[in-house]
């Protein structure tokens, strides 16, 4: 009856609707015979509310396993109270970073780096525009020389 | 002890499932089955044979429960696979609680998330072969290391000791440990530092050690100035300044599973004294 492979009548584009669906029926008819299958009866999995855990973290509160004491060795200490504070699901609180250097003093320095670092990367004819006020603080750049298209 | 092991058989010999709640802090033994909370309102008093449970979704809220080591779900109920004392916990928030048995062992096997001390045996391309003291050596990649990258490697030597975290632990497949956490920091874990003495003690020993409220472990660190890391599986190492004072605190550690509180007191205030 089939004298081509399946899979090549199938591919033609000019087949018949018809045709294929004889074919992929045909198909699935050997392919539900040759499958294998377990003869017992359905098992329905019913959702179950235990969950088995062979974890012992889950059932007792353990400290962390490493211990320092009388300032043996002060970064398993630093770390002893860092593990069992958060084991003990104590909040921390916020930590807000101390800040060695003010906002403002910041912001100030900021103004004189740019300057400093953009002096290391201009050109001898540029260190002009650097000039040093009376405060020791540098100025910003001056507009750089442009093309200046002319006019007629 | 001898009248809680009766009972026990008993019961095992009645064929008849105990309440989980009613045997709290008592012996069971393999092979019994404990019935939770909820099932034992169906159940009933004296309830005889196997009823079978009438499964109302809609009536009852189902809670979740789990069970933990030496116990295993069995059906509805939970059967006990070790001998030991039934403990429960109240849950935190939702869920119902844990039950599990508290049992006492001296084989380890690797549960995944366990910190556990390992003892590096061989260096095979780009993992490590860890001994563990579990069935298989645990497999531990030279990247799971703080700060490692394939051009920085970690300087971990055979014989080292290591102290890691299980990400795979199954019967099925080889354990696997890594020295970070999820986040990629060390959190305490790597290679343990020089000299020290490493010995064995019993999984509840450890557990007993490291619960929060351990005497034993308040008291040894009023000694002497020492360090010490526990395994969980069953792997302790200690260090202090001088190695007589290590030796001392080893045996310590070793005897204090038998001795009574006062036994150990008396040894304690001996020792201050010397």
């Amino acid at each position: 009856l089939i004298s081509k492979k399946w899979s090549e009548l199938f591919m033609q584009r000019g087949l018949d609707s018809e045709t294929k669906k004889q074919l992929e029926e045909e198909e699935k008819k050997i392919i539900s015979e040759e499958h294998w299958y377990l003869d017992l009866p359905e098992l329905k999995e019913k959702e179950s509310f235990i969950i088995e855990e062979q974890s012992f973290l889950l059932c007792e509160d353990l400290l962390y396993g490493r211990m320092s004491f009388r300032g043996f060795n002060p970064e398993v200490e630093k770390l002893m109270l860092h593990m069992n504070a958060k084991h003990k699901a104590e909040e921390v609180e916020d930590e807000t970073v101390e800040l060695d250097v003010s906002d403002e003093e910041m912001a100030r320095r900021y103004e004189t780096l740019v300057g400093t670092i953009g002096k290391k990367f201009a050109r001898k004819r540029d260190h002009a525009n650097y000039e040093e006020d009376e405060n020791g603080d540098i100025q910003p750049i001056k507009a750089k020389k442009m093309f200046l298209k002319p006019q007629d | 002890m001898a009248e809680a092991a009766s009972v026990a058989a008993e019961c095992l010999a009645g064929c008849r499932a105990r309440g989980a709640r009613s045997v709290l802090g008592q012996v069971v033994l393999p092979g019994e089955e404990l019935l939770l909370p909820e099932q034992e309102d169906a159940e009933g008093p004296g309830g005889a044979g196997e009823r079978p449970l009438s499964l109302n979704a809609g009536a009852r809220s189902r809670v979740r429960v789990i069970c933990g080591p030496g116990l295993r779900r069995c059906g509805d109920r939970l059967l006990v696979t070790k001998c030991g004392r039934l403990r429960h916990k109240e849950p935190g928030g939702g869920g119902g609680g844990v039950y599990w048995v508290d049992s006492q062992q001296k084989r380890y096997v690797p549960v995944k998330g366990d910190h556990v001390i390992g003892i590096v045996t061989a260096k095979s391309g780009d993992i490590f072969k860890v001994d563990v003291g579990g069935s298989e050596p645990a497999s531990l990649s030279y990247l799971s290391f703080e700060g490692a990258t394939k051009r920085n490697r970690p300087n971990v030597q055979v014989g080292d000791l290591i102290y890691g975290q299980f990400v795979v632990a199954n019967k099925d497949m080889e354990p696997e440990m890594v020295c970070i956490d999820s986040c990629g920091r060390a959190n305490g874990m790597g290679v343990i530092g020089q000299d020290g003495l490493l010995f064995k003690v019993t999984l509840g020993l450890i557990r007993k050690l490291l619960a929060p409220d351990c005497e034993i472990i308040q008291e040894v660190g009023k000694l002497y100035p020492l360090e010490i890391v526990f395994g969980m599986n069953g792997r302790i190492w200690v260090k202090a300044k001088t190695i007589q004072q290590t030796l001392i605190l080893a045996n310590i550690l070793e005897a204090c599973e038998h001795m009574t509180s006062d036994q150990r007191k008396q040894i304690f205030s001996r020792l201050a004294e010397s």
